[in-house]
């Protein structure tokens, strides 16, 4: 599935690098803990995390994701959506929790295994 | 004779990678001088790499610089580790090492670089100070302790990287000497916090640019610009105390 295909069936909202939705998923990890992510993401994933520090930003760069989808409707701090603009790491905001978003996603295709 | 000294013991420099670039030993002392500040602390992201540099130049300037480390727990939970002997931080310097793995990007986190005491570069950290290390909070507060140092959880009011927001609790048993409230804490949230924890609270700048140094500092009724004298302002000893007004 393509990122812009996960919006419009979500619901989410584009924070930043609308430019960049043409990117094909692979996968998915949820964690908030940076350092997990840095161990265990792979590149292509979307990261559904809680964290809306910029830190999360350099991390999803340097694990090469496909996306960040924040939970809850928590907003960014705007020095996040400054360097994901920068870096071109589309940050999507969810209203739902992390349990039901991760199961809708899977439900449409996305896993966690490959 | 005891007498009133502000101090911001949470300040980084140009090492961390966080941090302005004009983070410099003489160029912050200069600004702590200019906000009356009578001591300060040096807290990089694990790493004391820069204190030495910072502790000289505060030295030729007439200020008190304490070295310490702010450690990033498995928890992803930040403690200030303040110490009063070199040898002990070269120790907890030691042990964060060698439980911190990555190397850093600097385009992606930012530059991580050491300094002499005259503000000249002679080098930059190679390692991903702003990871997190394989410690839990129990054996980093016990290892700061056991090295004669003061433990502190950074920022507790803040959502990130605080204890709070990692843990959403401080565990029993866990022996910290103090608790730090951002600059950004409202006084009633600062009350809140004094009456909900039975903690000494203390409140820093963790100044990562210049502007920020003495933004939010602590004030000790002590003895003489010292660790051992801003711990027994935390125990109220002898009259000693310390205060966040």
């Amino acid at each position: 599935m393509k990122l812009k295909e996960l919006v419009e069936k979500f619901d989410l909202q584009i924070q930043c690098a609308s430019d960049r939705l043409e990117r094909e998923i692979k996968g998915g990890y949820v964690s908030d803990l940076l350092s997990d992510v840095i161990a265990n993401g792979r590149a292509g994933d979307v990261w559904i995390t809680l964290q809306i520090h910029q830190n999360i930003v350099g991390v999803a760069s340097l694990k090469d994701l496909a996306a960040i989808i924040i939970i809850n409707g928590r907003q960014p701090e705007e020095n996040t959506i400054e360097k994901a603009k920068n870096e071109g790491i589309p940050i999507m905001v969810s209203k739902m929790c992390a349990f039901e978003l991760v199961g809708r996603l899977y439900n449409a295709g996305i896993s966690g295994t490959r | 004779m005891l007498g009133w000294l502000r101090g911001d013991l949470h300040i980084h420099t140009c090492l961390s990678p966080c941090a302005d670039s004009g983070m410099l030993p003489m160029a912050i002392v200069k600004e702590a001088k200019k906000n009356n500040l009578q001591m300060i602390g040096i807290c990089d992201h694990n790493s004391v790499e820069n204190v030495e540099a910072v502790r000289k130049a505060g030295k030729r300037a007439g200020l008190a610089v304490m070295g310490g480390i702010e450690i990033t727990s498995q928890e992803e939970v930040h403690i200030l580790g303040l110490f009063s002997r070199k040898s002990a931080l070269w120790d907890i310097q030691d042990m964060v090492y060698k439980s911190l793995s990555g190397d850093n990007d600097e385009n992606l986190f930012g530059e991580q670089i050491c300094v002499d005491e005259y503000d000249r570069v002679i080098g930059s950290n190679k390692r991903l100070l702003i990871g997190a290390t394989g410690l839990t909070l129990e054996k980093i507060v016990g290892a700061i302790h056991h090295l004669g140092g003061l433990a502190v959880a950074s920022h507790i009011d803040r959502q990130s990287f605080s204890i709070i927001s990692q843990l959403g609790f401080i565990p029993g048993g866990l022996t910290l000497d103090a608790l730090e409230i951002s600059p950004l804490a409202s006084r009633e949230r600062r009350y809140a916090f004094c009456q909900k924890y039975d903690f000494p609270l203390l409140t820093f700048s963790d100044a990562h640019c210049l502007n920020d140094i003495g933004k939010s500092f602590s004030s000790f009724l002590i003895e003489r610009a010292s660790l051992e004298e801003t711990k027994k302002a935390l125990t109220d000893d002898n009259g000693r105390k310390v205060s966040i007004e």
